[in-house]
């Protein structure tokens, strides 16, 4: 059926061709014998080839331009029958004795160009006469066509501030008028098109539209480029007049297109200085209208110019720009009630856009815009529409990669209301966005309370919002993204101690409350960071103000306990007992000994308790034993206590080859170099003694199941030990004696 | 053979010659077999001045009972053809009986004649005007030589010359405001006007004002009507936006009489603003062989002109109003 359709059409097309052509031969003929007559006849049957209304735009075009070539050289004739004496005047007159108006108008159009260039007449008393037959042509698609064949012919002849048909003052008024009243007539035009045939050929009407736009279009493009329009003819009578005529015309398609088309067309410099005209008109157009885009594009173009020329910064501020663009906005949305939330937020993440390129200086702006969506936001709960949450991730983006800074952002109060509008995921892709941000820019958050807007923003990572189906989340995911907060964690950081722990209190609140799948995530960056803070504190001369409130290692060592308490409850007994031995360690550089004492006592009962795996328990043992040798504080007693027990543990692993190495290892804690009273050379041997003898049976008990000589690495293990410095000494004495 | 020939032909040539023949404007004429002859142009009130010369045949002698000239304004009826109603006719003798040798000149003059009819050639009726001299003879006929002229009178410019407003439609469907700037215009003149949209719920194919003329003859019961469309002038392509429906004022419909079945109806105009879309009108007459309005000549004949505006809708059916207007010869003031 198409096909058919389409197969007609070009067998009308060639007919059209055939008869133009034919009728073409004949007016030539006529022109060479410089036959006025005959040429006019034929011309004028030339086009009447055009009244056709069986073709497509596209088509119609086609046999257009072929009658347009024509006409181009019939314009050359007529003007060389004016030089053989033959009057201009007469000859408009004589054009219009053609019956059929649509021939007639064109060579109307043809003649007065020639009429204007012979300059008999003003050329705008030409041109208005023109303007005015042309209404004859109430069809469509011919009547764009002739109006754009006026605009074509009369381009280069409009009076003009320096073009040769300057005439008196109002000159400039004159082509205003003219192209004015041209561009209203084709718009006028082109709407009614969508209003003829029946309903079920909508789309393809719209297609046609669209192809047939540039024809109206160019119309804008014609008085921009009026040398003689300056900002005040613009302000005063253009945009007016082209505005009444887009807000009047009440199609969606033109409004949406001609709003575009103006703000391309014409200078942004204009634009800056009518933006007030300019935005009135978006609340009166069409609720279908895609305004978004349209006012997207405004924004836009006004910040590339803002960039461009620094001396336009004034005139923004001037003409209040921000705060002009904000209110239609709000007028828009306010104006347009069934507007997707999609929409009101590209608008709000355009202007935002537009605020941070522009008055990068002012976050109030952008907070204000941030405010306003949350306006708009409000009452609708949760957003579920993927486009509408697509553009708040840009709208929140924005900012923060204006900045290179998120302690900008942290500025903005409004910032994490609207992400309480995003649903889960979006929300942790907003977080990681944030987080990266931090990453890459490598940004200093040095206080507590930016620290507390931060994880604000950053809550979707930090803790469970209502109740999210935990299975439905990837394991790699999130592991990649706790790790980010890890990471993050360990970014926060403030040479002063106090703010420090102020901060490290700020970032415990917020990640206990993150449920026992993230806190192996976040608790060791966080011990880690506290960790260092003691060490800080520890290389400053002990309080020197005395003052109460101070932060002291001591305070820190409190929390340490409780945030490592959280941990061991989840449970995560390795990692706890870790961070336990790191902050013993820590204690002991700080000489605290009760507190260090206290560390270990937590990591034994975790060990005794929680620890049940072999495996786990070797790893534990070995770093308890590890951590114990490098301790220096404990006063005899508690050390005894502490090595005792882990020599016991040690004993008591499961396999004889693990027991073996652990007690040789444990031979370590009772010679450390460097400490004079902590050289017990008596209970080193009996170590490494006992390590033989289980070595031994670890030996036999390998016979006996095999059969066979088992390894002798134990024992090249235990005899490694016996050459480690204090083995020797210990053996020297024993010969000694 | 060279005796019969002589027998039959006239014994004489006559010819009449106007006395600014060298100055006066011609016109062409058309003759009943189809030919175009120039002929002099005259107006009312003019003298028609001049000489007939008759020259008998060499060698002939020329017997008549007087010589005479008659100017004679003539009405033709188709449907009684040959039968000349003369409503002027004058006379001047030119000679008294006696006989005629050589070539003699008699000059003529008629002063002042009144002439206020046109010469005009139409379809059932013509008007004509010629100068017959006729010399008299007893026994063989009269010798009677023609010569035709044609006769136009300038109208100056009228003094009122109102335009044409009408408003008229089909009551909720259609309603059209036209305006002609004037009522009266010379031949050479140019309609200028707008037609105003100010409801529209047909699909208009196109408008097309037409020039008419009407051509009555005779009176009374038989009376021939004869009307011709002398130019058709497509004003519309297709149909303009519609007009938003205008209240505020009345509506007086008056029904007329039209030869197709569409009608459009009338309505009394009263101003308003107007709303919908307006399309130009401008047609030139001077391509069109227009005559001046005629009225009532001598009771045998009118020609009147008439402007008929059409609306062709989507179906080709027609809409029309039909409004009379004044055409006159304008005299021409240098």
């Amino acid at each position: 059926m198409m096909a058919g359709v389409a197969e007609d059409e070009e067998k009308w097309l060639t007919a059209g061709i055939a008869g133009l052509q034919q009728n073409a031969f004949y007016m030539h003929r006529a022109m060479d014998s410089n036959n006025l007559r005959d040429a006019l006849k034929y011309s004028a049957q030339m086009l009447s080839e055009l009244r056709t209304s069986k073709l497509s735009p596209h088509k119609y075009y086609e046999l257009y331009m072929r009658a347009f070539d024509e006409l181009r050289k019939l314009e050359i004739f007529f003007k060389e029958e004016t030089q053989r004496g033959c009057s201009v005047v007469d000859l408009y007159e004589l054009v219009q004795h053609a019956g059929n108006i649509l021939p007639r108008l064109y060579l109307l159009c043809t003649v007065g160009s020639v009429y204007i260039k012979s300059k008999e007449a003003p050329a705008r008393d030409i041109l208005k006469d023109l303007v005015e037959m042309c209404r004859g042509i109430q069809h469509p698609l011919r009547g764009l066509f002739l109006r754009s064949y006026l605009s074509q012919i009369s381009r280069d002849k409009l009076p003009d501030i320096g073009s040769e048909y300057e005439g008196d003052a109002d000159t400039i008024m004159d082509s205003m008028e003219f192209v004015l009243q041209n561009f209203t007539e084709m718009n006028k035009l082109w709407v009614r098109m969508q209003h003829q045939g029946p309903a079920r050929d909508k789309e393809k009407r719209e297609k046609e539209r669209s192809e047939l736009r540039d024809l109206v279009g160019k119309n804008l493009h014609v008085l921009s480029q009026i040398e003689g329009v300056d900002l005040d003819l613009y302000k005063e009578t253009v945009l007016p007049r082209v505005l009444e005529q887009v807000v009047n015309c009440k199609d969606d398609i033109a409004q949406h297109y001609l709003m575009d088309c103006i703000i391309q067309v014409f200078p942004d410099e204009y634009h800056l200085q009518t933006l007030e005209i300019l935005l009135d008109v978006f609340p009166q157009l069409q609720p279908s209208v895609d305004i978004k885009t349209v006012l997207s594009q405004l924004m836009e173009r006004l910040s590339n110019y803002a960039a461009l020329s620094a001396e336009a910064l004034p005139e923004f501020l001037q003409v209040e720009a921000f705060s002009k663009l904000n209110n239609a906005i709000g007028k828009v949305i306010e104006a347009q009630a069934d507007m997707p939330v999609f929409g009101a937020v590209t608008l709000y993440s355009s202007l935002l856009k537009f605020s941070l390129h522009v008055h990068p200086d002012r976050l109030d702006y952008a907070d204000q815009v941030l405010g306003s969506c949350v306006k708009q936001l409000s009452g609708r709960g949760k957003i579920e529409d993927s486009k509408a949450t697509k553009q708040i991730v840009a709208l929140l983006s924005a900012p923060v990669e204006k900045y290179n800074n998120v302690v900008t952002a942290l500025k903005l109060s409004n910032y994490p209301r609207v992400l309480e509008y995003l649903d889960n995921e979006t929300n942790k892709i907003m977080a990681s966005v944030v987080i990266q941000s931090v990453m890459k820019n490598n940004t200093r958050i040095t206080t507590a309370e930016k620290v507390e807007a931060l994880f604000e923003l950053i809550k979707g990572l930090i803790k469970d919002l209502d109740g999210t189906a935990h299975d439905e989340v990837d394991e790699e995911d999130f592991k990649e993204e706790q790790n980010s907060v890890a990471r993050l964690i360990q970014m926060l950081h403030n040479d002063d101690p106090e703010e420090m722990f102020k901060i490290i209190s700020t970032v415990r609140k917020h990640i206990l409350s993150g449920g026992p799948k993230r806190l192996p995530f976040t608790v060791p960056p966080l011990v880690f960071s506290s960790v260092k803070l003691i060490r800080q504190l520890q290389g400053q001369e002990e309080n020197p103000f005395g003052d109460e409130a101070a932060t002291t290692p001591n305070k820190v060592f409190q929390l340490l306990s409780q945030i490592i308490e959280a941990l061991s409850n989840i449970p995560a007994p390795d990692l706890a007992l870790r961070l336990y031995l790191q902050c013993a360690e820590a204690a002991n550089d700080c000489d605290l000994e009760p507190v260090a004492y206290e560390f270990f006592t937590q990591a034994y009962i975790l060990y005794e308790e929680e620890i049940s795996d072999s495996k786990a328990q070797i790893t534990a043992i070995h770093l308890i034993i590890g951590t114990l040798q490098r301790m220096h504080i404990f006063g005899v007693e508690n050390r005894d206590t502490l090595t005792h027990k882990a020599t016991g543990y040690s004993a008591k692993l499961l396999k004889k080859p693990d027991q073996c190495r652990a007690v040789y290892a444990c031979s370590h804690l009772f010679w450390v170099d460097d400490q004079v009273n902590m050289k017990d050379g008596e209970r080193v041997l009996l170590c490494l003694k006992r390590a033989l003898r289980i070595a031994n049976a670890a030996q036999q008990m390998l016979n006996v199941a095999r059969g066979a000589v088992g390894s002798l690495t134990l024992f090249v293990e235990i005899l490694n030990k016996y050459w480690f410095p204090h083995s020797i000494t210990v053996f020297f004495h024993r010969t000694q004696k | 053979m060279n005796f019969l020939i002589g027998a039959f032909k006239p014994p004489c040539n006559v010819s009449i010659t106007f006395s600014d023949e060298g100055t006066r404007a011609q016109v062409s004429l058309k003759k009943d077999n189809g030919q175009s002859i120039m002929v002099p142009l005259f107006q009312n009130q003019e003298s028609i001045i001049g000489e007939v010369i008759i020259e008998p045949l060499q060698g002939k002698k020329l017997e008549h009972t007087g010589v005479k000239i008659e100017l004679l304004g003539q009405i033709e009826l188709l449907f009684d053809k040959g039968n000349f109603y003369d409503f002027t006719s004058l006379v001047r003798e030119l000679d008294v009986p006696g006989e005629l040798y050589e070539r003699k000149i008699y000059p003529f003059e008629f002063s002042n004649v009144e002439m206020p009819h046109e010469s005009y050639n139409g379809v059932n009726v013509r008007l004509g005007f010629i100068l017959k001299v006729t010399i008299s003879r007893n026994i063989v006929g009269n010798i009677v030589e023609c010569q035709d002229f044609v006769v136009r009178n300038y109208t100056p410019l009228p003094s009122i010359n109102n335009s044409i407003k009408m408003e008229v439609g089909i009551e909720d469907c259609l309603h059209i405001e036209f305006e002609y700037s004037k009522s009266k215009y010379h031949l050479r003149d140019v309609i200028i006007g707008k037609i105003y949209f100010l409801l529209i719920r047909i699909k208009i194919k196109s408008m097309e004002l037409e020039i008419r003329r009407r051509e009555s003859t005779g009176f009374g019961s038989s009376t021939y009507v004869e009307t011709e469309t002398l130019a058709k002038y497509e004003l519309m392509d297709s149909t303009p936006v519609r007009g938003m429906k205008n209240s505020g004022y009345n509506m007086l419909l008056i029904y007329f009489r039209s030869f197709t079945l569409q009608k459009l109806q009338m309505k009394l105009l009263i101003t308003h603003d107007h709303v919908g879309e307006s399309i130009p009108v401008r047609l030139f007459l001077r391509p069109y062989e227009l005559t001046p309005t005629y009225r009532n000549i001598n009771n045998k004949f009118s020609v009147k002109y008439y402007l008929n505006l059409v609306i062709v809708d989507g179906e080709d059916r027609r809409y029309f109003k039909q409004q009379e207007i004044t055409v006159y010869r304008l005299l021409e003031t240098p």
